[in-house]
């Protein structure tokens, strides 16, 4: 226990060339764009409209608004408007580069989790940004709703974070895919995994988690949006929960390992289990408001999840 | 790319905030240039750390140190403007003077 | 390759933070302030400090948020639709803080820096840690309590309600009689 090295990784995950790091944007998408479809179809599914039409309806919106114009709004912050509204999808984007696909990864960062973090936390400045740039009141209101989400969300989010990589002593995400060999993250520290899932729908802001896109603020942040902005945050939450969820399967699902098929294979199938799972239930949590739910993250969450954070560092001064 | 440059862009960062944290009256102005003076020492400590000694955690711990006092002057900083804002309705430092005989 | 990635960071946050300091709209100040630091962040690593170097952005960019929350709640024009100038000393400040940097760098050119002594370890992060949690451990324990006490005090300073606005007159009752709604226990 008296090294001076950290404890080495039995990973065969290897950091890709430069070039890569374009892929993974296209890969994102392409899972982003699954979810979106999947979500489409159980909508239309659930109001009895024909499936064919529900399909396309996604395709058929991003093309309108990609020749969209734009709307203006009297003396808006402009600069800080777009900024905001395109740090979302580029939020996603950042934050994928450390995710594992089978035994590669963009970018083999040793501090994987911290950067996935920092990147995830930039939806906070976006998201604030896009809704004081319109100088739009329900799109402020709704700029603000989501700075009270995140402080809710997000401290239950880093213990959780901090928990796996306790229990892999490492930040490297590809070690922390590697310590499950024996049993998965998500089945002996549960809480941490709940706590994630809450978190990634938050910082996509979708689900029960989707007031500042709200009805009740004719849409929020989106409300004043139109033209190419628009597809870029309406596609910058389907990025991030993509992300979320991508990085769910080495941090609580045992990364690429499985019997039979190769590791790109499982990481596709256990992505889409989780991104399927997030997509389902989205439809069925109502959403909640932040008033509501801000004292028991404070008080009865984040405590659980610092007694979690316990427990892996429990198994390992016993192990 | 030496630890001369590093250093003179700690002494421009602090020299800027001390430039604003002495010239603002609004009180969460004068925290901006405070923020950007521990901008400067988090520079400086990490130049050090590189370039001086790198073998030792010394250089670091001055960062994690300026990174809590950063975190806890902000706190401090703007629940005493929310106090002052409370009671008066303004947040000039001119007209904190409460603690002065 | 990484000297242009230090000249773009360093030029990147002397300007913003200049900028701070020459902006109307609040809201772009406090961005320019986190822009500054973005590009420290960046630096510490290009410095070889990943860890500190991510949790530099992580930490500045929900502080940055934070503090946007309370500049557009006090300054007078938080949208930076007219011109104002909310200075005293201007001279006078503007002269030290030269005076200070001419100082400064005087002293940063002129003095012999060490050599190098060692190498950076595989992993700075891990150094880190395993500092604070055995020879700094002092530093360890003073930095919580101080957060703790930040914690506990900025709250007291802040909040304008106390127990007898929860509870009502008598403060052993069993449940809150709060007229505002919400919060566990009630």
């Amino acid at each position: 226990m008296t090294s001076s090295q950290p404890a080495p990784g039995r990973a065969m995950v290897t950091s890709a060339p430069l070039w890569s790091v374009l892929i993974v944007p296209v890969l994102l998408t392409a899972f982003a764009i699954m979810a979106v479809l999947g979500d489409a179809l159980l909508a239309a599914r659930a109001a009895g409209r024909p499936l064919l039409t529900a399909a396309a309806a996604p395709a058929a919106g991003a093309a309108r608004l990609l020749i969209g114009q734009r709307r203006r709004t009297p003396a808006p912050d402009a600069l800080l408007w777009r900024a905001g509204l395109w740090t979302v999808p580029a939020a996603g984007i950042l934050a994928a580069l450390v995710i594992p696909f089978g035994t590669v990864t963009a970018s083999r960062m040793s501090v994987g989790v911290v950067w996935f973090n920092a990147m995830e936390v930039l939806t906070w400045a976006g998201l604030w940004l896009a809704g004081w740039g319109a100088n739009s009141a329900l799109s402020l209101i709704a700029g603000y709703r989501f700075v009270a989400q995140g402080l809710a969300y997000e401290l239950p989010l880093m213990f959780a974070l901090i928990s796996v990589a306790a229990g892999a002593q490492s930040l490297d995400v590809a070690d922390i895919a590697a310590a499950q060999s024996h049993l998965w993250f998500a089945v002996w520290m549960p809480a941490a995994f709940a706590a994630y899932l809450a978190g990634v729908y938050a910082f996509s802001f979708l689900g029960p988690f989707g007031a500042p896109a709200g009805h009740d603020v004719a849409g929020g942040v989106l409300a004043e949006v139109s033209g190419v902005d628009r597809l870029a945050i309406e596609a910058g939450r389907w990025l991030l929960l993509a992300a979320g969820a991508g990085m769910a399967v080495p941090l609580f699902l045992g990364g690429a390992a499985g019997p039979v098929l190769p590791a790109w294979a499982w990481s596709a199938v256990k992505t889409l289990a989780v991104l399927a799972g997030l997509t389902w239930a989205r439809g069925r949590l109502p959403a909640l408001r932040a008033d509501r739910y801000a004292e028991f993250a404070w008080v009865v969450v984040l405590p659980l999840s610092v007694a979690q954070a316990l427990v892996p560092a429990l198994v390992d001064l016993t192990r | 790319m030496s630890i001369q440059l590093f250093l003179l862009l700690a002494a421009a960062l602090f020299a800027i905030g001390l430039y604003g944290a002495l010239s603002q009256q609004s009180i969460v102005m004068i925290m901006m240039g405070l923020e950007l003076m521990l901008n400067g020492v988090i520079v400086a400590a990490g130049a050090f750390w590189h370039y001086v000694a790198p073998a030792a955690p010394s250089g670091q711990l001055v960062v994690v140190v300026a990174v809590v006092a950063m975190a806890v002057e902000m706190a401090t900083g703007f629940a005493v403007a929310t106090a002052i804002f409370r009671a008066r309705d303004i947040t000039m430092s001119d007209s904190a003077t409460d603690l002065k005989r | 390759m990484l000297t242009a990635v230090f000249w773009f960071l360093a030029l990147l946050a002397a300007a913003s933070g200049f900028m701070v300091f020459r902006v109307n709209s609040m809201a772009r100040v406090t961005i320019a302030l986190l822009v500054s630091f973005l590009a420290v962040g960046g630096l510490l690593i290009v410095l070889g400090l990943a860890y500190l170097g991510a949790v530099v952005i992580l930490m500045m960019t929900m502080e940055m948020v934070i503090m946007l929350v309370f500049m557009i709640a006090y300054m007078t024009n938080p949208g930076g639709l007219t011109q104002m100038s909310m200075y005293h000393n201007k001279r006078a400040s503007l002269s030290i803080a030269v005076g200070t940097f001419a100082l400064l760098a005087a002293g940063i050119l002129a003095v012999p820096w060490p050599r190098r002594a060692g190498q950076p370890p595989a992993s700075p992060a891990f150094q880190l840690g395993q500092a604070l949690m055995g020879p700094q451990m002092l530093t360890m324990v003073t930095l919580g309590f101080v957060l703790l006490a930040t914690m506990v005090g900025a709250v007291v300073l802040a909040t304008s309600r106390g127990r007898y606005d929860r509870f009502g007159d008598d403060l052993r009752r069993r449940s809150p009689d709060d007229p505002l709604r919400g919060g566990v226990g009630q």
